[in-house]
């Protein structure tokens, strides 16, 4: 079922009285994809290419110049709609110390809940729920500022968490996170997707994360590359090299092996498959 | 005699309280002129604190450290000139900009130095360029430059010192892969063409891996591996124990080993890997 809807999406942030210069420059040109309902996606994009102003369409903190966003059908220009909407999907961001507002863990989770009005007895229930749910129920009544980077940001995912969103975006969430971090970080992303079945929409500019997802969109300068599955988006290796972008190194290993001449039919994603099919070509 | 020398460093956060905290413990290392130094660590590690002791921004709370054979706090007073003479760029830099022009910003270290106005020019224009900044950008608010080369720009300031020792904590973090393999680049051609010893700090395993001599990894205070990058990261399993891994590339060559395939160990690169394969195959006949 689809959950996400963005059809002919313009933007350009400077939206000025006056009729717009022809040469104006549109950060999003004429963007359309569909999401559904449970979907792991990553969005990808160097630095500039305009997918965090995707993110932001997402829980309408954006509106269109031109094109419509649907979230589970509704309209994010429509105002009436953008506190729902914004319960629906939540947004977590790059840097978790801008995003941690108390001085307890749990009362930072609770933050979300207490503002939309729920009962306390609820909103224990939630906070209890979302801290188990990221691994961090233990540091509960932990101050946030002494978490690892990693802790921190799962804090900030089971503060969206406790705001039981259909949806969760997340932007660059691992960017600032050392490797342990950025291990923890994904492995709650992707079991809130497949336990409790929430759509993700992981913005990253690191190949490996985007190889966990469903389906890949690529964006450059503003408008959608290519998108399809992990298999189909990185096997195209000269058209993310031209693009600015990286693919893995297990792809690259062997996407030069074969430019040598090597046997090489498939070109793997993950570690595992490329160690599985080197050794078969090796042996 | 090493350029750079740590015995016995200690650093204790809010010492004799109950909040004591050792950042850094016991650790020793020399480091040569002109080495390109690798630090890695989890968070936490105390990577930062080393690295703001190494500059005396952070006063050892036992243990010395030395420059050219002399202990840099023998004299508390002269302190600012360490800091000359070894540059630190902070994790995002870029917050630090504060001046009307970038110029005026590049030129802020040098002229606390005292140094006259035309070698402060020169020092500049030249900073500036190592960074690949252009210099129609050096007259412009440094807030109207986008991140990558507002983060060009601190960096700047601090070559413009010419420091003997540069020490950048995590210069790369933020920057999409194209953005960090060119600023690495430039590090490491500003490295090769003055000569200066490059402290590193990263989270990246593959920055690391690609352009350090040798790699220093901390691990809960300690200094527990200092040695090159080949070394480093031919003890996967060790790294690992730490919140730490090798680059990709490494773990598959690694597992093509122990799978029998007579491959060399500690390949740091996609580009050796390949050589070493190709090679392989064409030894046996197979390609």
């Amino acid at each position: 079922m689809e959950f996400i809807r963005i059809e002919d999406l313009w933007f350009r942030y400077d939206e000025s009285e006056e009729a717009p210069a022809k040469d104006e420059r549109y950060v999003l040109e004429n963007l359309s994809m569909t999401i559904g309902k449970g979907e792991f996606i990553a969005v990808v994009g160097h630095n500039g290419s305009g997918k965090s102003t995707v993110a932001k369409h997402l829980n309408a903190m954006l509106i269109p110049s031109m094109g419509k966003v649907y979230i589970d059908g509704m309209d994010t220009a429509d105002e009436s709609l953008t506190f729902d909407i914004r319960r629906r999907v939540g947004l977590v961001l790059q840097n978790p110390d801008n995003q941690l507002v108390a001085g307890i863990v749990e009362e930072d989770v609770a933050f979300g809940p207490e503002n939309l009005g729920i009962e306390p007895a609820e909103i224990r229930e939630r906070v209890d729920f979302a801290l188990k749910a990221v691994d961090m129920y233990d540091y509960r009544l932990k101050a946030p500022h002494k978490l690892s980077g990693g802790q921190k940001q799962r804090v900030a995912i089971a503060g969206i968490i406790a705001m039981k969103p259909d949806c969760i975006v997340l932007d660059e969430p691992t960017a600032m996170l050392d490797p342990k971090g950025r291990a923890e970080v994904l492995d709650t992303i992707r079991k809130l997707n497949r336990e409790n079945g929430i759509t993700v929409v992981m913005i990253t500019h690191y190949m490996e994360e985007a190889v966990m997802a469903d389906r890949v969109f690529v964006i450059d300068d503003g408008k959608l590359l290519t998108s399809g599955t992990p298999d189909e988006v990185f096997s195209q290796v000269e058209l993310l090299k031209r693009h600015r972008l990286d693919v893995p190194q297990a792809t690259e290993l062997c996407y030069k092996l074969r430019a040598c001449g090597v046997n090489i039919d498939r070109l793997p994603l993950t570690e595992d498959e490329c160690c599985a099919l080197l050794k078969e070509v090796l042996a | 005699m090493s350029l750079l020398s740590a015995r016995d460093l200690v650093y204790t956060y809010s010492q004799g309280s109950p909040l004591e905290h050792i950042a850094v413990n016991k650790v020793d290392f020399d480091i040569e002129q002109g080495e390109f130094i690798g630090v890695i660590g989890h968070t936490g590690s105390g990577k930062s604190t080393l690295v703001q002791m190494l500059n005396g921004l952070l006063k050892p709370t036992a243990g010395t450290i030395t420059l050219d054979g002399v202990n840099i706090w023998a004299k508390p007073k002269e302190i600012r000139k360490i800091r000359f003479r070894v540059g630190l760029v902070f994790q995002y830099p870029e917050y630090q900009l504060f001046e009307e022009t970038v110029a005026k910003d590049i030129a802020y270290g040098p002229t606390n130095m005292g140094l006259d106005q035309e070698e402060i020019e020169d020092r500049v224009v030249n900073a500036a360029k190592f960074v690949g900044l252009k210099s129609e950008l050096l007259s412009k608010s440094p807030f109207d430059l986008s991140g990558g080369e507002k983060r060009r720009a601190a960096i700047a300031g601090v070559i413009a010192m010419d420091p003997d020792i540069l020490i950048l904590d995590e210069p790369c973090a933020g920057l999409d892969p194209v953005g960090r393999d060119i600023l690495l680049a430039q590090i490491y051609n500003y490295h090769k063409e003055r000569g200066n010893t490059v402290i590193l700090v990263s989270h990246s395993m593959e920055d690391v891996a690609t352009v350090c001599d040798r790699v220093m990894v901390m691990n809960h205070a300690r200094l527990e591996m200092f040695d090159t990058a080949q070394s480093v990261f031919s003890r996967g399993e060790e790294l690992s124990g730490m919140g730490l891994r090798v680059p990709q590339i490494t773990s598959i060559i690694d597992s093509l080993i122990e799978a029998g395939i007579p491959l060399e160990k500690g390949v740091l690169t996609v580009d050796k890997a390949v050589l070493g394969i190709t090679e392989y195959l064409k030894k046996e006949g197979r390609l």
